[in-house]
């Protein structure tokens, strides 16, 4: 059994599912995310969002494969894939896999070094290129990502607090496909993290609980704790600000691939760009990280960061 | 009680005959992003917590 705040209630283990199905059909339905006939690729990392989701998507039957990326961030990474191919394992589910070292000679380590920028920054860019090249390349209808309620609304937050109008207008549970992007939605968006903690718990899913070593105190972890505490004083204060947003603010200023202008194509790699004469911020990525001499994770962890990666995985 | 906590792994000795949400309090740990696990079973955090429970403090927080 789990409370949870935000509904006031102990919910028992049939209960707490039959929640979460519920809030997750519920999500495609009001969305118009996929149909019954769709392949969906899910974005999975062995962490509790991804792989609840790639579980309950099949619990739900739908067509769903899983697609993991090995960002070479140590034990941490080593730890995830781990986990994640026995799960599809112990399942009979279809998992692919794209290791960065391998295809294109760097990792997020030595990314974050080569470029002096943090490693947040090389990761999210190598997995949203990665994810978009694979769905299509795979010929996945779309593809599907963890993102939970409390993830959203951290967004919300940062986005709101800079009035990054840009990003305001994007932030929604479905991206549609367009100009050589595939569909992405996001199909937990109504769900928190405790609810998918709770999920993984009780349907017996191993999950990796430790949060990657390089992402430890970085600006989206701090605005969850802010969100958080408002939360502990006010259960349901996150749903309100991220559901609320969703219902009244963004039809107001929402803004699709449609209406923006149709990128050029790399002409390294053939994805979408801003240009046909310089190559992507990928192919620029690759280029600079795959020339770095490959560096430990532990050398591009913060103080704070690295104790806990030492307490965590010992150090190298 | 023994209580394991994460991030980082660390194991504490505590005295049982207290609620979870009152370990929490004291451990300076939030409700919302914290799942207790009592002898390998999830319990809401008004569970009463004795000497001998061996209790995870799950963290649900994830940063990436």
């Amino acid at each position: 059994m789990v409370d949870l705040p935000r509904h006031n209630a102990n919910f028992c283990a049939i209960h707490l599912q039959q929640l979460c199905v519920r809030q997750v059909q519920r999500a495609i339905s009001d969305f118009s995310m996929f149909d019954d006939s769709a392949r969906i690729l899910v974005a999975v990392s062995g962490g509790k969002d991804s792989l609840a989701l790639w579980d309950m998507l099949v619990e739900l039957g739908y067509r769903a494969d899983g697609l993991y990326i090995g960002l070479g961030i140590g034990e941490y990474s080593e730890e995830s894939h781990r986990i994640t191919s026995a799960f599809a394992t112990e399942r009979g589910l279809t998992l692919h896999t794209v290791d960065l070292r391998d295809e294109h000679g760097f990792d997020i380590p030595t990314a974050a070094r080569a470029t002096r920028r943090v490693p947040c920054s090389a990761c999210g860019l190598s997995k949203r290129h990665i994810f978009d090249r694979e769905t299509t390349r795979l010929g996945y209808d779309v593809l599907a990502t963890g993102h939970n309620l409390d993830d959203e609304a951290a967004v919300l937050l940062g986005n709101t607090i800079r009035w990054d109008v840009d990003y305001l207008t994007r932030q929604y549970p479905v991206l549609e496909a367009g100009h050589g992007f595939p569909r992405k939605v996001k199909p937990l968006a109504r769900l928190t993290e405790r609810e998918m903690a709770a999920w993984c718990v009780i349907r017996g899913i191993d999950y990796v609980v430790e949060e990657c070593p390089m992402a430890i105190g970085n600006r989206h972890s701090g605005y969850k704790e802010t969100l958080n505490e408002m939360d502990e004083r006010s259960p349901g204060t996150k749903a309100s600000f991220y559901l609320g947003f969703l219902d009244r603010m963004a039809p107001l200023i929402r803004s699709t691939p449609a209406s923006q202008g149709a990128p050029e194509a790399c002409p390294s790699c053939g994805a979408p760009s801003s240009s046909s004469e310089t190559p992507c911020a990928f192919c620029r990525l690759e280029s600079t990280a795959s020339a770095h001499e490959p560096v430990p994770v532990r050398m591009v962890l913060n103080r704070t960061a690295r104790r806990a990666f030492d307490a965590q995985w010992g150090e190298e | 009680m023994i209580v394991r906590l994460r991030q980082p792994r660390r194991e504490v000795e505590m005295a049982g005959g207290r609620a979870a949400y009152a370990v929490l309090h004291d451990l300076g740990l939030s409700r919302e992003g914290h799942l207790i696990i009592r002898n390998g079973t999830l319990v809401p955090s008004d569970t009463m917590l004795e000497d001998g429970d061996v209790v995870e403090i799950r963290p649900v927080i994830s940063g990436g």
